[in-house]
């Protein structure tokens, strides 16, 4: 196991350095650049930013300069944001939406399992579809929607929580909940649902049967048998949800003024930032391969018929 | 091989005009259809009949462990030691089950649990049923580990599932099904999903521990080798109802059912001549949704009579304890009365 968790961990490096490297020149194929917005520059002025840059050089050697700095922890400058360089809004703005995701999956997790294991049990009736309802608006309604409607009934109407804010900001942590429910309504959805019909598939199998015809109650044949089996799936698809939710939301983040690190996933890319993109990009990636070993690692946890060498 | 059943005392088991019935979108399934049966202390009962017979609805009926919905008992009585196990609550149905009553299933690799340890499965079923430390559930379970013959069975209790063979785990299903010394174990065709080397083996194990335990067996097959090595009475069963039913002996001695008669026929063997061909019964087994009230096995009998298509035969005694459904064995009076 030990020897298993070593050879994974040292996989991630080939696997991020293609990543990096492929970003690296796709950015660059798409048309335009970062400075090109800019009013029409004097040729000098453009040279002298060029150099700055490096962008006079060849691509190749650009390429060369960039995964040396890399590989020194060195993100690069942002070639937009003129104030920091890309390390410093990547940290400044990862853990707030690191906090956010966190919440905002675990309740997904929770209400997303338990929903849909009763939504199993209690199969075709009220529960059942109430459950799925709800399931069904999570998934198919719209952040944009979500969000804001949340802020008129809590924050408007009922005056629980104010409409938006963050605690680095203002110091107050309670209005880190609405945006935590927004964000996990899709995966609240996606998850009742993926319990519901595996818990269903697990309870028509032969070895629960067997658990019946012993004499078993059915709470313990619920939570000692059946629960293991219904919940391997549901880690598989919570290891791509996590990393997905703990890199931010622009949506989220703009409805609810968070300084996240989802705004800079859609910004840079707007302004041709290679820099800034390239280091989303990696964040997320190393998030990614991460969550996708803890799945694995969970997984043979869970299920004694999976052991790695 | 055989045992004697205590005939004169009231039998362990009386299956009576049992009825369950499946709904369906095209239609009501009467999957099994007013069938009964008696068992006795230390007996052991074959049911025979091709797939979809009503076989193991029947048994799984029994267990109460029917998929409802669609599936429902709609009539008849189970009784259990004189008690009526379909109307038992929940509780007492489950110190019924696993304790007094136990079952073993078709396909032992997914019988047991693959995500606990054979120690846990079999631990909790003792500890269900039987007042005894942990420490002691687990001895017990080293035992009938070792009774169903497992080597090592101190270290091979911690075991998961998937660390046995197949023939290994039926051979723990049936020590798991045993520990509790129930009175009736129900044998759903439990070979087979098996090598038929292993299947001899396996049956050998389950008659030689009824036999030493005095449990009743109900053994569901539709290999009617099996029925004669192991039986002591037989009940054919056809599209939900029972056919026939004798005897082991007289089964095979004098077959009265046209379908019985064909089943036997088609037992392939060696020391008959058969000119290279295999005998088999013509037809498909009918579709069970909707049927009408004729004999369902009309359409492939031989001995077809008119009656036969619009009437479902009473049924009639040919010898002791040997019964059969077929207007073959019916008066004239009972033919005309229609």
């Amino acid at each position: 196991m030990t020897k298993y968790v070593i050879k994974r961990l040292l996989g991630i490096i080939p696997t991020l350095l293609i990543i990096i490297t492929v970003s690296f020149f796709i950015v660059r194929l798409a048309p335009g650049g970062p400075f090109d917005g800019e009013r029409n520059l004097p040729e000098t002025i453009k040279r002298n930013i060029e150099a700055k840059y490096h962008f006079d050089e060849p691509l190749l050697m650009q390429y060369g300069r960039y995964m040396f700095d890399i590989l020194r922890g060195d993100l690069g400058p942002s070639y937009r944001y003129k104030d920091h360089d890309v390390n410093f809004y990547i940290f400044e703005s990862l853990p707030n939406s690191m906090i956010l995701g966190v919440i905002a999956i675990s309740i997904s997790v929770l209400f997303g399992i338990s929903s849909g294991i009763l939504a199993a049990v209690k199969q075709n009736t009220w529960a059942d579809y109430l459950g799925m309802a709800f399931a069904i608006v999570g998934i198919s309604v719209p952040l944009f929607v979500i969000g804001p409607v949340l802020q008129y009934v809590f924050a408007v109407k009922l005056q629980w929580v104010p409409t938006s804010g963050w605690y680095t900001v203002d110091g107050n942590w309670i209005t880190i909940i609405l945006p935590a429910i927004t964000l996990s309504a899709a995966n609240f959805g996606t998850i009742a649902r993926l319990t519901r019909s595996s818990m269903l598939e697990t309870l028509r199998s032969d070895y629960i049967r067997t658990a019946k015809a012993k004499g078993m109650k059915s709470s313990t044949i619920l939570f000692k048998h059946a629960l293991k089996g219904t919940l391997l799936p549901i880690v598989s698809y919570l290891g791509p949800a996590f990393a997905g939710v703990v890199t931010g939301s622009v949506v989220v983040e703009s409805v609810f003024r968070i300084p996240g690190l989802g705004k800079f996933f859609v910004q840079s890319s707007f302004n041709r930032d290679y820099t800034l993109i390239v280091g989303v990009v990696i964040v997320y990636s190393v998030i990614l391969i991460f969550m996708n070993f803890i799945v694995d690692i969970l997984y043979s946890l869970l299920d004694p018929r999976i052991t790695y060498k | 091989m055989k045992k004697n059943t205590n005939k004169g005392s009231a039998p362990l088991l009386d299956v009576r005009n049992l009825q369950t019935y499946f709904k369906t979108d095209e239609g009501i399934v009467k999957a099994v259809d007013g069938i009964s049966f008696t068992l006795g202390e230390g007996e052991t009962l074959g049911i025979v009949g091709e797939s979809g017979s009503g076989k193991s609805v029947t048994n799984l009926s029994i267990m109460r462990l029917i998929q409802s919905p669609p599936g429902k008992i709609v009539g008849g009585q189970i009784l259990f030691e004189g008690k009526d196990i379909l109307t038992l609550s929940e509780k007492e149905l489950r110190h019924v089950r696993g304790n007094e009553i136990s079952m073993i299933f078709q396909d032992p690799m997914t019988s047991l649990n693959p995500f606990l340890r054979i120690s846990t499965q079999m631990i909790e079923t003792i500890l269900l049923h039987q007042k005894m430390t942990k420490k002691e559930a687990l001895k017990k379970s080293i035992d009938m580990l070792k009774l169903v013959g497992i080597p090592a069975a101190e270290e091979r209790v911690h075991n998961y599932p998937h660390q046995f063979s197949g023939g290994m785990r039926q051979r723990v299903m049936i020590g798991m099904a045993l520990s509790c010394e129930a009175k009736v174990l129900i044998a759903d065709e439990p070979t087979t999903a098996l090598d038929v080397t292993i299947q001899a083996q396996i049956l050998e194990l389950i008659n030689e521990l009824a036999k030493k335990l005095n449990t009743a067996v109900i053994l569901i097959t539709h290999d009617l080798g099996v029925v004669a090595g192991m039986c002591d009475t037989v009940c054919v069963m056809y599209a939900g109802k029972i056919v026939e039913k004798a005897k082991t002996e007289d089964l095979y001695a004098s077959p009265s059912h046209p379908y019985t008669f064909g089943l036997i026929q088609s037992v392939p063997r060696l020391d008959k001549a058969q000119d290279g061909k295999l005998y088999s019964i013509e037809g498909q087994p009918p579709n069970v949704i909707d049927l009408p009230e004729c004999c369902p096995f009309h359409p492939r009998c031989n001995k077809k009579m008119d009656i036969c298509t619009y009437k479902y035969p009473p049924v009639k005694k040919v010898g002791e304890n040997h019964e059969v459904a077929c207007w073959l064995y019916a008066d004239e009076k009972e033919k005309s009365s229609t």
